[in-house]
């Protein structure tokens, strides 16, 4: 079932101000909520109780794929599919491998970081309800903001503890 | 000593040394406002396109014709268009290729290294470096590929599976470097165009607010739906920290493979040890000297003195004097091994390198490279913004003749004087060569025009304002 709203937005002008209304809102227990800022805030995410990223994994899994990628390659076109001797060479050896193997482990790994960061942040998304608002120009320009969603549990207490932090102009998003 | 010595001396010492309490330096001036950054930035893009804009475009256009037709005449008439000749096989053509590669490497310099070092002068300047890093990769991928000769053959350098049924042989720098520069221009690529993302979402809704709706969706497509959200700028951070990571061990890779296509070889002047670090330090020296040609116009243009401090021309010049003098010590150190390596064709290589028929080379190498950035010891002269000009594009020229004097004159005098040559380039090869800052300029006018030129999301997070703990030291 839809929510006819969203959730609830509120401004706060400093970071200084969000850093410590988010500690407010995390203690209080919420769990379906964000904070929208124009800068990466220092600390904030220990403020808002978001743990360490998972990205990384998505960077190792395609750093080793990007790697075995190369090996692999470079062993099945020199020593399987094709042996040609070139200058009395090896068919394949590890060392002259390298180099490209260690090329397409970084290229594979940038491709998973970005794709990681995507699919973790769930984006592409277009159509997101806070983007029709008017706070988010400001929210990404100087201001600092404040998303509460109506899914969470204590969503009927979102307004109140908003406003207690310290936020202001707090109004409901349409979904 | 005991634990407990350590910690009762500790304070003591402090209280008698009185540690300087550096300031730090600060990277945006006026302590200007999150809202005057984000207008100063979008304004260069919403204004109406400046006058010089379309004198310069139109310039760069021209020039970059020069490129099209040197290259088209090449594809319809044969390789033989360029001055090549037994024993120079090598000339202009890779010159260029490696002196354009090498600029790019300032821009990754900037946008990783100085990351991973959290020096945080580089929010400032980063973007258009990185933009000149794709840049001078396209001018420089231009030049390998037409030199093949036949450029329709070019996708043989990739393992694409081929009716001949033959591979790439993997056994050879040349394919090691087919792998580094594409890798190095696809992760230059994905790199720029990840700290684009927030810069693109305040456009779009900037856009949407004046009533452009296509320009807004055009930005908005690109910024992927981004909404500044913390649980995206989370991942979204430690995305561009990996980005950078990796990116580090790549620059250094690149031009470290660039330099095994002449250091595998056994062609005295080229087969030396000193070759990797050498040629990366010399990568860095040239691209600060090009980020400086351009961003010293760019600030003054743009009155973005608040946003490009004396202090980031500052850290660009002792940058650029550090590499030079690396660079300058390479070039002792080759002169050094080749008379203690007691290798007679090595002697004679570098000693026809300063006095033989190319010696003019040399010395305008010696003079723009080593000579040219020790002004920069001097304070007066890193605050005379039209001297420190001048003095970067010595550099480049500097660094376009190193790559000529590695090049050419070993190639010129090998083994056998039965063979030996003396190069000169055509008017093909010249006007090629010349028509890619027209290439360049061009890509780069487009991306001042239409880009925000600085990463505004990263200012924002350097200055006072961005920071929750100023002022008081809760956590």
């Amino acid at each position: 079932m839809a929510a006819s709203t969203h959730g609830v937005i509120a401004t706060f002008n400093t970071a200084s101000d969000i850093y410590h209304a988010a500690e407010k809102v995390r203690d209080a227990g919420f769990t379906n909520w964000d904070c929208i800022t124009p800068c990466p805030v220092h600390g904030l995410d220990s403020a808002m109780g978001v743990t360490r990223s998972k990205v990384p994994r998505f960077s190792l899994a395609g750093g080793v794929i990007g790697f075995c990628t190369g090996m692999s390659m470079i062993f099945f076109t020199g020593a399987v599919d094709y042996p040609l001797i070139v200058g009395g060479k090896p068919f394949f050896s590890p060392m002259f491998a390298f180099p490209v193997a260690y090329e397409l482990t970084i290229l594979f790994t940038a491709f998973a970081t970005i794709g990681g960061m995507f699919f973790l942040n769930g984006l592409p998304m277009h159509y997101h309800p806070v983007l029709k608002t008017d706070h988010i120009h400001a929210g990404l320009d100087d201001k600092f903001l404040i998303v509460i969603e109506s899914s969470d549990p204590n969503y009927d207490t979102a307004k109140s503890l908003l406003e207690a932090a310290g936020g202001t102009e707090i109004t409901e998003i349409e979904s | 000593m005991s634990q407990a010595d350590t910690t009762t001396v500790r304070p003591a010492i402090l209280d008698e040394v009185k540690p300087t309490d550096f300031p730090r330096a600060t990277l945006v001036e006026n302590d200007r406002s999150f809202d005057w950054i984000t207008d100063k930035i979008c304004g260069i893009i919403e204004g109406k396109t400046p006058g010089w804009w379309w004198v310069c475009f139109a310039l760069a256009c021209f020039v970059a014709t020069w490129t099209v037709g040197g290259i088209t005449y090449l594809v319809a008439t044969g390789v033989g268009v360029w001055g090549h000749a037994n024993p120079v096989n090598w000339a202009w053509d890779i010159v260029n290729f490696v002196f354009w590669i090498g600029i790019g490497h300032a821009g990754t310099l900037i946008s990783a290294i100085l990351c991973l070092l959290r020096q945080k002068w580089r929010t400032s300047i980063n973007r258009a470096a990185e933009a000149m890093t794709i840049f001078a990769v396209v001018c420089a991928g231009i030049f390998p590929v037409f030199h093949v000769g036949r450029v329709w053959f070019a996708w043989y350098l990739f393992p694409i599976p081929n009716s001949n049924y033959l591979w790439q042989n993997f056994r050879s720098p040349l394919e090691w470097d087919v792998f580094a520069v594409s890798t190095y221009g696809t992760v230059s690529v994905l790199f720029w165009y990840v700290g684009l993302i927030p810069d693109l979402a305040i456009l779009r809704d900037r856009f949407y607010k004046a009533g452009n709706k296509f320009r807004s969706a055009l930005y908005g497509f690109f910024a992927m739906g981004w909404r500044g959200a913390n649980r995206h700028w989370s991942n979204y951070e430690m995305a561009y920290l990996i980005l950078a990571g990796v990116s580090t061990p790549l620059v250094l890779s690149v031009h470290t493979i660039v330099s095994f296509d002449f250091a595998v070889s056994l062609l005295p002047g080229w087969h030396t040890t000193i070759f990797p670090p050498y040629f990366v330090a010399g990568a860095i020296f040239s691209g600060f000297g090009m980020v400086l040609t351009l961003m010293l116009p760019l600030r003054s243009i743009y009155k973005l003195e608040d946003l490009i401090t004396q202090y980031h021309i500052d850290c660009m010049c002792k940058i650029t004097l550090a590499t030079g003098t690396i660079v300058g010590y390479a070039y002792g150190m080759e002169f050094f091994i080749a008379w203690y390596g007691s290798n007679p064709y090595e002697g004679f290589a570098f000693i026809n390198r300063a006095f033989g028929h190319y010696a003019w080379a040399y010395w305008i190498m010696i003079s723009c490279n080593v000579i040219t950035p020790q002004f920069f010891w001097f304070k007066k002269v890193r605050e005379n913004t039209a001297f420190v000009w001048i003095l970067s594009i010595f550099v480049n020229v500097g660094m376009w003749f190193e790559r000529f004097v590695i090049i050419v004159t070993s190639l010129a005098r090998d083994f056998l004087p039965s063979s030996w040559g003396y190069y000169s380039p055509s008017i093909v090869e010249i006007f090629t060569f010349f028509g890619t800052f027209g290439v360049f300029s061009v890509l780069f006018l487009l991306f001042i025009r239409f880009l925000p030129i600085m990463p505004m999301a990263e200012i924002k997070a350097v200055t006072p304002q961005g920071d929750p703990h100023a002022g008081h030291d809760a956590h």
